[in-house]
């Protein structure tokens, strides 16, 4: 017989999948287009005119990045806005009132995030390749990361929606926080060719760790040590899934 | 018999300083059809609440068919199923997907919930509309769903918080006599209501709670007993243009519509009333009672509560 808590953890996961599918309009859509639009202009017009960039021609260079960010907003933002919702119109209390402990609540919420960022990671991957040629140099750290990645911001989705009282909420982490720091986390440039104090700003940076071990696992470049970004990863993981558990159990913004 | 519920003590005072139940103690027996009933704001929501684990309580004691709800909370959230007072299905999911999801946080299987759904859409006449998205559904639809979302891993004790609000008189009483049937096979019912009529008519047993506090609890029919007056109301083919002296035995008072209210008190008989109307040739048209005794029980007590300090 299956284990009660695998049916539970399975139908959270089976419900995050088919809402990303059933709206794939909103949720598969749109960075299909957005990366297009950035491969088309960045990649072919400008990137033409820049050159090579770490030794690859600027298409190749930037593909890496654009998936991780495409990856990171989607799992981000799938579980920020679907357990907002479930809290809003309340049909979270239908777990809540249920024997479903709360790891497996976050365990599954957390894979419904990671199947909508690798979906949309996936889709983009393959628009990438009318464009430049994909060779993937270190497959277990191409994968690996962009899971540990995908974890990562889809706990970050949830402990935001645990605090959001209100839809807007939701909407301002991954506008001012998440999107300048992808910008700023190396996706369309080498840090090293900033000045020292801004390579030594940049590395305070998280997200540059994450889309340059990509990058290293695509095209074989990095900025960093391939080592500490795993670290930060393993420590976000550890940290973020802590403070989520904690706001679970202690039934912070769910229960009165 | 054992205890469905049990509630000692219990205190819940909320961050703005509110408190909502200043110590409650309540006893719910296994089998029974359980009314819980009180004002708007009285704690009747809150209490259902912290035991269907929605609310935290502040302190006491609740057990739930024999667990305890801090230390077995799994088996006391497996014991119970909970029909809240607002709707709280995503709207935009299918009926049938609703009830087979939340067989699913309960361990059922795909298979096996499909089954259960089945039966209790079946049940609760919803079978037609299992393929139609919850926000299509009339508001008595819609409170049936969610009856048959909380009996689909079948627990032993069924919490409804205002199950009929806003649902017309005929799904009212056909979910009556489903509610009557589930429980006559076993299952614990504790329902609040503001249709005292409804309480009376269905509950062996009761409370009332008044600003966080039970101010009665009993059975149905020794609650009423106690109650010491019923009021009525007369009418008549041709209205009487005042009433003799002798009516204010039963303190009868003329009313605009030209109908006469009467009050009976415990020991006396209608017959004397009827004698009484007959002595002076006031032939009755038709009597109705002015509200059910629970009503006036409930009046009684809830406006003449006293103000208390919190107990917090």
């Amino acid at each position: 017989m299956t284990h009660p808590y695998w049916v539970a953890f399975s139908s959270i996961v089976v419900k995050e999948v088919r809402r990303f599918l059933r709206i794939w309009p909103q949720t598969l859509l749109p960075p299909a287009i957005t990366m297009v639009l950035y491969f088309v202009i960045f990649g072919n017009l400008i990137g033409s005119r820049i050159g090579e960039m770490g030794g690859f021609d600027y298409m190749q260079f930037i593909v890496p990045g654009l998936i991780m960010m495409t990856v990171i907003t989607n799992a981000y933002g799938n579980v920020s806005s679907s357990f907002f919702s479930n809290k809003f119109q309340r049909s979270l209390e239908e777990l809540m009132v249920a024997p479903v402990p709360n790891w497996v609540i976050l365990s599954g919420f957390v894979i419904g995030g990671v199947a909508r960022g690798l979906a949309c990671g996936i889709i983009v991957m393959l628009l990438s390749l009318w464009f430049s040629k994909l060779v993937v140099s270190h497959i277990f750290v191409t994968i690996s990361v962009i899971l540990l990645t995908a974890i990562v911001f889809s706990i970050a989705g949830l402990i935001n929606a645990i605090f959001a009282t209100k839809f807007d909420d939701v909407t301002i982490v991954p506008t001012f926080i998440l999107t300048p720091l992808t910008y700023l986390g190396g996706v369309f440039y080498s840090v090293s060719l900033l000045p020292e104090f801004w390579q030594w700003v940049s590395k305070l940076n998280p997200i540059l760790y994450m889309v340059n071990t990509f990058r290293y696992g695509i095209i074989g470049v990095s900025d960093i040590p391939v080592a500490t970004a795993y670290a930060m990863l393993g420590l976000f993981v550890i940290v973020l899934g802590s403070w989520a558990m904690y706001l679970l159990n202690t039934g912070r913004g769910l229960r009165t | 018999m054992a205890n469905a519920l049990e509630i000692s003590s219990l205190v819940k005072v909320y961050d703005n300083g509110f408190t909502a139940l200043k110590g409650i103690d309540l006893t719910v027996q296994e089998g029974d059809f359980f009314a819980l009933l009180g004002p708007n704001g009285a704690g009747k929501s809150t209490s259902l609440g912290i035991v269907s684990s929605l609310v935290n309580k502040t302190s006491g004691d609740v057990r739930v068919n024999g667990y305890d709800l801090v230390n077995q909370r799994e088996q006391v959230k497996r014991s119970l199923g909970v029909v809240p007072q607002e709707f709280n299905f995503n709207a935009f999911e299918k009926v049938f997907d609703i009830i087979v999801q939340q067989a699913g946080y309960y361990g059922l299987n795909r298979k096996q919930a499909a089954v259960k759904a089945e039966e209790y859409l079946k049940k609760l006449d919803l079978w037609s509309k299992k393929d139609t998205q919850a926000r299509m559904l009339s508001g008595g639809m819609k409170r049936r769903l969610m009856i048959a979302r909380a009996l689909v891993h079948e627990p032993k004790i069924l919490i409804l918080d205002e199950p009929t609000a806003g649902v017309d008189i005929e799904i009212r009483r056909s979910m009556w006599t489903f509610l009557t049937e589930l429980n006559r096979q076993g299952t614990t019912i504790i329902l609040t209501t503001h249709y005292l009529e409804e309480a009376e008519s269905l509950c062996r047993n009761l409370a009332i709670i008044g600003k966080g506090e039970i101010i009665a609890q009993g059975p149905t029919k020794e609650l009423l007993k106690d109650k010491d007056r019923s009021t009525f109301v007369a009418d008549f083919s041709q209205s009487p243009e005042s009433l003799p002296e002798s009516f204010s035995q039963f303190d009868a008072q003329l009313t605009g519509d030209g109908s006469v209210e009467f009050h009976i008190k415990r020991g006396e008989s209608l017959n004397q009333v009827f004698a009484l109307f007959d002595q002076y040739n006031l032939p009755i048209l038709s009597m109705r009672p002015k509200t059910n005794r629970l009503e006036e029980l409930f009046v009684d007590l809830t406006e003449n509560q006293p103000e208390t300090g919190s107990k917090v």
